[in-house]
């Protein structure tokens, strides 16, 4: 009997060990399948900068650097970098080896460039950090100077590929960017090639088999299939067709069947770098929302432990503040608004708030927000507050806060790893205009607030800015323009036959260069 | 063929290009009125724009032009069969439509010919055994089908055939990365179909079953029924020769309007079984605003309705040769 149950012992510990030595020793080969939902615009991703392009286009094309989970910059198509004392002058040495898909070389006119000419006039995001830049030079073929006109905070932040990738000059100069027919073939100088895309169905990329990382990439092809329905998505993973769900394409309450099933995994990292937070519009404008008190009051009504265990699965973390606790120069110490309805009815009945009903208008971006909205309307009625539910599309939901038509709505916005990208926008007075459901929507406007962010974005050094950080961050609390829901999650959930498949910051959005499989 | 019927035929091309043309001023309009602006929605994927960027895009749609500026540049293109670009992926509209309306086709294709002759035969059945067992198990099976949401049918099937017994893909057209050719991807692609033209398909069936079984029962109390079996004739002749001929009309004119949704009819089917087709091109289009894309599509849908209409009613000739074609 005892010699049977060591047997089943080394039994069961055989395969294991078996596994361990294979996963130290990464294998060449295989084709990854992942889901890109919705199907991208275009793969041009100077141009287009949303999400599911930026998933594939993210192997195609390359930035200068890369960003670790904890957002220190990295080599990739720059070897080294350093800035001058004061902080404004940023030298770059790019890599002497790398080539584009079509076989020319890559150099420094390539970033000069992308950066001066091409993404200045297509990224609106970093068109607006560029207005710190005063000069992009290339003393030689291989060095790009970056002249500041004073020091930027966030500057080394701005070089990963979703921000500032490089595209090829030899075929863009000269030519109408938007309409050059070479979007639809993208030439970049990342670990895989475009191949091939059938529209509605795949898009299919192959091994750079002249990669300028030696050894890289491991994979030979990834597919990335496109299928419209959530369900479907779902059954494509379990009938084993799909290796990679990437967070955010499956709904949340599926998560659990998934990755309950043999050989899944699944991970949450990947998303440091865009750090999505998630908030309740409040129209500051009009009564009640007007009054800080009727706000403080939302944050002490809302059940936020609740919503983020029973419609998130656990996933996320309660948000404390503007700043994420991922994002730089985050305040530990900020006041907690606590689940508690009994004050939010004192804070209700010190303004005398007369039980005007507001309106509710939930994200149309599936099933979760939808549940959100109704859990928050139960919370906001138990203290007194009456909602009515508005209902849109993608479209139109757009539409209302763009034309500020709305009382209270949902909204989650990525903050790029430093307050001067992403956080500053949503509150300073600046940003107030119609037209946009991405900037000041909720028309906060208080002058101590935009100066604080105004010279944190350029205070030098860090520890000046986390000071002025600081301020600010007490300041909105206080203020509560917006109801700060949860830092949200998205777990990726992949077959756990595929190794090292997130491997910085921005997760799967960069390339899949040093996933392999296990053959 | 007489020259009476081309004059016919010819008048009602005439009166359905007029139709056409109508139908593409309304839908401009229709379109206009739901609120949203496609340079918006392009913006809002890429979760932040300035009013820079949305101006660049509204002035590369041609949406900063006066309304009846547009109206005026979207027929004039038209009558020069020129659909004009989507937005979103810039391609010329026409191709992107017919880069996917062959998958709509051979979906929509398939699951009509199955529908329509598996709901004849399956009516007729019941219909020659009225009243027996077999009649009212194809009753209540046909009334299930009626009743059953196609998406829930459709989700269902993937779990029975895809994931429990894993006989049968469960997305997709084609096998992705497999490289078949000939044979092989045929019967590849024949896989790939067998789920979603049953789901899309069963809908219908049940439709043409319950209306041959009743017209059929009504067809066969009629005097010349009677008069056939009087005077001997064989059960199988009556009912094929006699009663089933006179009892299709109203099959047809179902299936005429069956034909004509055809390539807009299979928005949930193909979104469940991510067939690279139509319908879900212009579902896509409608949350995306993309007016041009679809312009085009319900361009080409209203054109496949009327086209069909016309086929219809030549087909009621050829059943009953007593209708005539006339203005």
């Amino acid at each position: 009997m005892k010699k049977l149950l060591l047997q089943a012992a080394l039994a069961a510990a055989l395969p294991l060990s078996c596994i361990n030595v294979q996963a130290a020793e990464p294998t060449d080969g295989g084709t990854l399948n992942v889901v890109v939902q919705p199907e991208p615009p275009s793969l041009m991703i100077g141009i287009y900068s949303n999400a599911p392009t930026q998933q594939v286009a993210g192997n195609i094309y390359e930035g200068l650097l890369r960003y670790d989970k904890n957002l220190e910059p990295q080599p990739l198509l720059a070897k080294s970098w350093e800035s001058s004392e004061d902080g404004t002058t940023w030298t770059f040495h790019l890599k002497e080896n790398v080539t584009w898909h079509d076989g020319k070389p890559f150099t420094s006119a390539d970033v000069v460039f992308s950066v001066d000419k091409f993404l200045r006039e297509t990224n609106s995001r970093l068109r607006q950090s560029l207005e710190y830049v005063d000069s992009i030079t290339a003393p030689d073929d291989y060095t790009v100077v970056f002249q500041l006109k004073e020091p930027f905070g966030p500057f080394i932040g701005l070089f990963e590929t979703g921000t500032m990738p490089m595209v090829p000059k030899h075929i863009y100069e000269g030519t109408d960017y938007k309409t050059n027919p070479a979007n639809h073939t993208p030439i970049g100088t990342g670990p895989f090639k475009f191949d091939e895309w059938q529209k509605g169905s795949y898009i299919h990329a192959v091994r750079n088999e002249n990669y300028h990382q030696e050894g890289l990439p491991h994979l030979d092809e990834i597919y990335w299939h496109v299928i419209p329905d959530a369900a479907s998505r779902s059954v494509a993973y379990e009938t084993g067709k799909i290796d990679v769900l990437p967070g955010g394409s499956v709904e949340n309450f599926d998560i659990p069947r998934l990755t309950g099933l043999e050989n899944s995994c699944v991970t949450s990292e990947g998303w440091e770098y865009f750090s999505p937070h998630a908030w309740l519009w409040i129209n500051n404008r009009n009564y009640p929302m007007s009054d800080k008190r009727f706000r403080q009051a939302i944050m002490y009504a809302m059940d936020r432990e609740f919503a983020k265990n029973a419609l998130w699965n656990g996933y996320g973390k309660i948000a404390k503040g503007p700043i994420s606790s991922k994002t730089k120069f985050f305040d530990e110490d900020l006041p907690d608004y606590e689940y508690n309805p009994e004050k939010a009815k004192e804070l209700l009945e010190e303004m005398g708030y007369d039980g005007t009903p507001v309106r509710l208008m939930p994200m149309p971006y599936g099933e979760t927000w939808q549940r959100w909205a109704e859990a928050i309307r139960q919370n906001l009625s138990e203290v007194g507050i009456e909602t009515d539910m508005v209902a849109t599309d993608v479209a139109g939901w757009n539409q209302k806060l763009s034309d500020w038509d709305y009382d209270l709505s949902f909204s989650y916005l990525y903050q790029y790893g430093d307050p001067a990208l992403g956080v500053s926008r949503s509150y300073i007075s600046d940003n107030i205009a119609k037209g946009s459901p991405w900037n000041n929507v909720e028309g906060y406007a208080n002058e101590k607030v935009d100066q604080l962010f105004d010279e944190a974005a350029t205070a030098f050094p860090d520890s000046k800015r986390a000071e002025l950080y600081k301020q600010v961050q007490q300041q909105l609390v206080e203020d509560v323009p917006v109801g700060w829901l949860l830092e949200l999650e998205f777990p990726t959930i992949y077959n756990c036959k595929v190794h090292n498949l997130i491997d910085s910051a921005i997760g799967v959005n960069d390339a899949f260069g040093t996933a392999w499989i296990e053959q | 063929m007489s020259i009476q019927t081309l004059f016919y035929i010819g008048g009602r091309l005439i009166k359905g290009l007029l139709v056409l043309f109508v139908i593409a001023i309304f839908n401009f309009f229709l379109i206009r009125a739901a609120p949203g602006d496609p340079a918006k929605v392009m913006a809002g994927e890429a979760g932040a724009a300035d009013e820079v960027f949305l101006q660049q895009l509204r002035e590369q749609f041609g949406l900063d032009q006066p309304l009846y500026y547009q109206l005026w540049v979207y027929i004039s293109n038209l009558v020069q069969f020129d659909m004009g670009q989507t937005y979103r992926q810039q391609m010329p509209v026409f191709d992107l439509i017919m880069d996917r309306l062959p998958a709509t086709l051979l979906l929509t294709g398939t699951a009509f010919v199955l529908s329509l002759g598996l709901g004849v035969l399956v009516g007729v059945i019941a219909a020659s055994n009225h009243r027996k067992w077999i009649d009212s198990a194809i009753s209540v099976a046909a009334l299930v089908f009626y009743a059953t949401p196609l998406f829930w049918l459709a989700l269902m099937a993937v779990l029975l055939f895809s994931v429990f017994l894993g006989w049968l893909p469960a997305f997709g057209m084609e096998t992705v990365g497999a490289n078949y050719t000939g044979w092989d991807r045929v019967v590849d692609i024949a896989e790939h179909l067998v789920l979603p033209a049953m789901t899309l398909g069963l809908f219908f069936t049940a439709v043409y079953a319950r209306m041959t079984r009743t017209s059929m029962i009504e067809t066969s109390r009629a005097d010349f029924v009677k008069t056939a079996k009087a005077k001997g004739m064989s059960p199988g002749r009556v009912t094929f020769r006699h009663t089933l001929r006179n009892a299709l009309l109203p099959v047809v004119t179902l299936a005429g309007l069956q034909a004509g949704q055809m390539i807009g009819g299979a928005v949930l089917t193909e979104t469940v079984f991510a067939w690279p087709g139509i319908g879900r091109l212009m579902f896509e289009a409608l949350f995306q605003r993309d007016y041009n894309l679809l312009l085009g599509v319900f361009f080409i849908s209203s054109a496949m309705v009327v086209l069909f209409n016309l086929v219809t009613d030549i087909i009621y000739c050829l059943v009953d040769p007593r209708i005539e074609l006339t203005k």
